[in-house]
């Protein structure tokens, strides 16, 4: 296992005391916590090298560059993309699968079919949902545990699932799923939401064979306002802008504009250059770790948490990423979190911005916890501590 | 200061006014859905020269202790309230019925009941 303890002297948030007592955060799923690390870099940014990228012939906006340029190259290299061209810096997941589905949208034809699942993330779901609603075409969702041959047809032109839940933490075998849509139809593109894997296990995505993938810097220790989306070289050529402004273009008249190549035809504008950066020493962080270390470390203490919590009504796989979603019986999730705070312990309450998934399941609400390199065993401790002061109060 | 007073939780364990009518004269059912607080509200009223009360209210719901305590110790206060009253109430109304102190993301359940009350009316004057 990880040494939670001595991580945790990196991530200044649990000097902080609230009320007296320390912080036990148990909601990474959502956001995960900054180390200092992190936080230098993206100031070090402010500090000295200011300038925006790719327009001065000057030493500050050189080094910006370079900063902002290297991170593209770290972040290709730690999914496993061979070409940095492929990777593109977005506002965030929702962001990256939006710009996916912005682009594929301005494709579909009529009889064309739009494929998702039931355990989407609403930010894997809506935007297709949307599209497909605008294009007038089918809109179906595989329930997860039928074959795809009753779900991906000819006609499927995209499939957009996720690798993990952010509910049920089950780990989605991308690289059979992957393979088995494209003996179906070759030409359905697929689109993973690693929003959830990327920061808790090694990600491969050539090894997965997937079209595009996105994910957040927020949640892999690094700065808020930063996605990404790693696309093929020769797909994210096919798709159009997703804005439309500076630095995107070649050349601009007034009868027409000629683009850049990707992957700056899809960042226009000044991008969050500090955050980029940030997300570079966040990555250097997990790799200093190592991510088979992480994902053992996240393996140990969801068992330790699965072990202490028996007695709830648990919901998805015993094999599982981080994250457990759970209901006690008599008790609102919201009540849960409600009596957690008073002693400083994070956890979510409600559908997790995944509605479809919890109607699927026939429940309105979960609580749920999760889990990150900074999670100790004390933590699950301090956890159970809580549940029985809601038990004893509500039961 | 303790949200889950005594009080609160007697009426979450023990809601008041819980269940349907008889032919309600109106009923409006909605939710929250980013919580998953659910409330259906049923409502007779009654009519003294033009002066609209309430003169029945019941309440089904699922949802956290703060929405049904709500919901329990308002149907309470409505009866016999005049709905021009009624559509009056405000946040502040209902923090002090509950007697408590509540986060922002808390106050959206705490009033949750109010709302679905004062649409009903409204549906009703239709």
């Amino acid at each position: 296992m990880l040494d939670s303890h001595r991580i945790k002297q990196d991530f200044p948030i649990f000097a902080r005391k609230i009320n007296g007592r320390p912080i036990v955060y148990l909601d990474s799923t959502a956001t995960s916590l900054k180390p200092q690390a992190v936080i230098d870099k993206e100031n070090e940014y402010y500090t000295q090298y200011t300038a925006n990228i790719f327009r001065g012939i000057y030493t500050l906006s050189e080094e910006a560059t370079a900063e902002y340029e290297a991170v593209r190259v770290k972040v290709a290299k730690f999914i496993g993309a061979t070409n940095a061209d492929e990777i593109i810096f977005t506002r965030n997941t929702t962001e990256s699968i939006n710009l996916v589905a912005a682009g594929i949208g301005k494709t579909l034809q009529i009889g064309d079919e739009v494929v998702t699942s039931v355990m989407e993330h609403h930010s894997n779901f809506v935007p297709w949902q949307q599209r497909a609603m605008r294009k007038g075409v089918s809109f179906r969702v595989w329930n997860g545990e039928d074959s795809l041959e009753t779900i991906i047809t000819r006609r499927t032109k995209v499939f957009a699932i996720t690798a993990v839940s952010n509910v049920l933490g089950t780990i989605n075998p991308i690289k059979e799923i992957v393979q088995k849509v494209k003996s179906i139809n070759p030409q359905c593109l697929v689109v993973v939401d690693a929003a959830q894997a990327v920061p808790h296990m090694k990600v491969d995505v050539l090894d997965w064979g997937a079209d595009f993938a996105a994910f957040s810097s927020h949640k892999m220790l690094g700065p808020t306002g930063v996605g990404v989306l790693w696309g093929k070289k020769e797909e994210l050529e096919k798709l159009s802008p997703y804005q439309y402004g500076g630095e995107m273009i070649t050349e601009v008249y007034v009868e027409k504009t000629l683009f850049k190549p990707p992957p700056y035809k899809f960042e226009a504008g000044t991008p969050n250059i500090a955050g980029v950066i940030g997300l570079g020493a966040a990555i250097d962080y997990l790799e200093n770790l190592g991510m088979d270390a992480v994902r053992q470390h996240e393996k140990e203490i969801t068992s330790y948490a699965l072990a202490s919590l028996k007695y709830l009504t648990i919901y998805g796989p015993e094999e599982r990423c981080g994250v457990i979603a759970f209901t006690m019986k008599g008790v609102h999730a919201h009540d849960i979190a409600q009596v957690l705070d008073e002693d400083n312990i994070c956890i979510r309450s409600g559908n997790h911005c995944a509605m479809p998934l919890h109607t699927h399941l026939g429940i309105p609400a979960t609580a749920r916890i999760s889990f990150y390199i900074y999670t100790t065993k004390e933590d699950i401790d301090s956890l159970v501590e809580g549940l029985e002061k809601v038990k004893k109060k509500f039961l | 200061m303790d949200i889950y007073r005594e009080i609160i939780l007697d009426h979450y364990k023990h809601p008041r006014n819980f269940g349907h009518l008889d032919k309600p004269d109106v009923k409006v059912e909605e939710g929250n859905v980013t919580c998953g607080d659910r409330i259906s509200i049923e409502i007779h009223f009654a009519n003294h020269n033009e002066r609209i009360t309430i003169n029945d209210i019941r309440f089904s719901a699922e949802g956290c202790a703060i929405s049904q305590a709500s919901a329990s110790m308002l149907t309470g206060k409505v009866i016999g309230m005049k709905t021009e009253d009624v559509m009056k109430l405000r946040t502040d109304d209902i923090l002090e019925m509950l007697g408590t102190t509540l986060t922002p993301s808390r106050i959206k359940c705490a009033m949750l009941s109010l709302e679905v009350l004062q649409k009903a009316i409204i549906q009703y004057g239709r």
